[in-house]
């Protein structure tokens, strides 16, 4: 009886949460038009703006390191099987397949959940105990609209252009390993890799990104308006904004992939 | 007698099993500085926080310019809060912002005001408080008193005809909480501005209040003017106002429970 009991408080906490963060994301996707540019209020654009510097062009060094790094590794581990079978030139399909479906999005995801999620819930963690979210709905301003709206559409806009830088950076470093084994040249990896990447893998990965940037805004925002507490909830909800994010991700991730992989079969 | 500008009825809140506020009625009036006086953890914020709409109540209904703000439509709960202004204890400014944004904020926000205008707007509210030339400091420049002068001149940016203060003078030193005391007087003696005080403060209260309630354990035990107050011969507020402390350590509780640590009473064994 306990067990059931358990299990029972156990999902109907998991359900609330969802339904909070379904809540959550149609009053997000309500406020949207009070952001944009044209026709929206007033410097809210802006803020939406400087969201896109932090979460975006603050992030480039990092996700290029990472994505050199990997694409280096990838290649490597390939390179050294597929050498056995004299099938090198193969390591250059699996780095442009590999990155453009999945680690380009994947790893992207994973580097903005850790550094802009964690700022998110920290940010609106701290605005909570401080009375600041009060102070705006006391003074008739949605919280929703005025802080988390325009990171959303900035992590909307940045996380599928990162991606594609993710997917540059991981295919540059697929040819320094080719240039290294084979001396090919880089316009000839790039003919072949144009030949070899599908834009339909281009688009779902993009398509992906779309979805991880949505999870990354919504949970690290939620994190921080459940804030209750002092400064130790506020590291807390960071901490959780990380693992449930990543969680997510991943999760979003195996479940797109099985829907593109059917899709694909017919 | 006008509509009260801020009528509460049987108000109850309860957390979970416990009842932090029990069928707490209290009108404020047009014009007045109502003070609420009550210890810590009497529920005076958790009222606070009821009459500015922030929380749901258990049962009891709360009106605010006449607007039941428990089950209003959004856009009538927008209106009533355009016209009452909340000074929050800790002054809730956002960090990010200078003084002058943090002040004209609402006045962005809710109106379409062109920006000349809301400059001056924001210099005088400013500079009613006392800040006029720091403008653009930012927040965590400020000394806790400016701090809270700035929450002030936020409050009434938009010229609301209600102001709340969640305690204006807690942590600050007593001259700096004078002037507080002051500008509230001020307000209420140029704008005729409807205040609802909630503080702990004993010389703040009798400084600044038309009439003061008194809440304790969630009950209210005085409504009443402040000479009357003074005068009243409840135990509790005889205890409030002589600053007497709650016998601790002469409860039989208390008591049993050291003979107990001191291994006196035979209870563990």
């Amino acid at each position: 009886m306990r067990i059931l009991e358990r299990i029972g408080n156990r999902v109907i906490r998991d359900l609330s949460y969802v339904g909070g963060l379904t809540i959550q994301f149609a009053q997000g996707m309500r406020a949207i038009p009070h952001v944009l540019p044209i026709g929206g209020k007033p410097r809210r654009w802006q803020t939406a703006m400087r969201q896109m510097m932090a979460i975006g062009v603050d992030a480039l060094p990092i996700i290029a390191l990472m994505s050199i790094s990997v694409g280096f590794i990838l290649a490597m581990q390939i390179g050294s099987e597929l050498r056995r079978w004299g099938a090198l030139q193969y390591v250059m399909d699996t780095v442009a397949i590999g990155f453009t479906r999945e680690i380009g999005p994947l790893l992207t995801a994973l580097a903005v959940s850790g550094r802009s999620g964690s700022a998110f819930s920290a940010e609106i963690g701290s605005m909570v105990v401080t009375n600041e979210i009060d102070a705006l709905r006391t003074m008739a301003i949605d919280p929703i609209e005025f802080v988390l709206t325009p990171k959303y559409i900035a992590a909307m806009i940045v996380i599928p252009c990162l991606t594609v830088m993710s997917n540059a950076f991981g295919i540059l470093a697929g040819w320094a390993f080719m240039y290294i084994t084979t001396k090919i040249g880089l316009s000839m990896y790039l003919d072949y890799i144009y030949n070899s990447i599908d834009m339909r893998d281009v688009f779902s990965g993009l398509l992906k990104s779309l979805i991880f940037a949505t999870i990354i805004v919504q949970v690290g925002c939620r994190e921080g308006f459940r804030v209750k507490g002092g400064a130790d909830a506020v590291g807390r909800s960071a901490t959780s904004a990380v693992v449930r994010s990543t969680l997510l991700v991943i999760l979003a991730d195996a479940f797109f992939t099985a829907i593109f992989y059917l899709v694909r079969r017919d | 007698m006008a509509d009260p500008m801020i009528s509460v009825d049987r108000l109850t809140v309860e957390y979970g099993t416990s009842r932090v506020l029990d069928q707490v009625s209290l009108e404020v009036q047009r014009g007045e500085v109502m003070v609420m006086l009550g210890g810590s953890g009497s529920g005076k914020s958790t009222f606070l926080r009821h009459i500015i709409g922030l929380e749901q109540p258990t049962s009891g209904t709360v009106r605010v310019l006449g607007t039941d703000i428990n089950h209003c439509s959004a856009k009538e709960l927008k209106s009533v809060r355009r016209r009452m202004g909340v000074a929050f204890q800790e002054a809730a400014l956002f960090d990010s912002m200078s003084l002058e944004e943090n002040v004209s904020l609402p006045v962005r926000e809710l109106t379409t005001l062109a920006d000349p205008v809301i400059q001056i707007m924001t210099y005088m509210k400013l500079a009613a408080v006392g800040l006029g030339e720091s403008g653009k400091q930012m927040p965590q420049e400020l000394s806790g008193g400016m701090r809270k002068r700035a929450a002030v001149a936020r409050a009434t940016a938009l010229d609301p005809e209600i102001l709340l203060f969640d305690e204006p003078s807690a942590g600050l030193d007593p001259i700096v909480a004078a002037g507080l005391d002051q500008l509230i007087l001020l307000l209420k003696r140029v704008f005729n501005m409807t205040m609802f005080v909630v503080t702990h403060e004993l010389a703040s209260a009798f400084n600044i209040a038309d009439r003061i309630a008194m809440l304790y354990q969630g009950s209210l035990i005085a409504v009443e003017s402040k000479d009357a107050f003074r005068a009243n011969t409840h135990p509790r507020i005889r205890q409030f106002l002589d600053r007497q402390p709650d016998a601790i350590g002469t409860s039989t509780v208390a008591q049993q429970r050291l003979e107990e640590l001191a291994g006196i009473s035979g209870a563990k064994a």
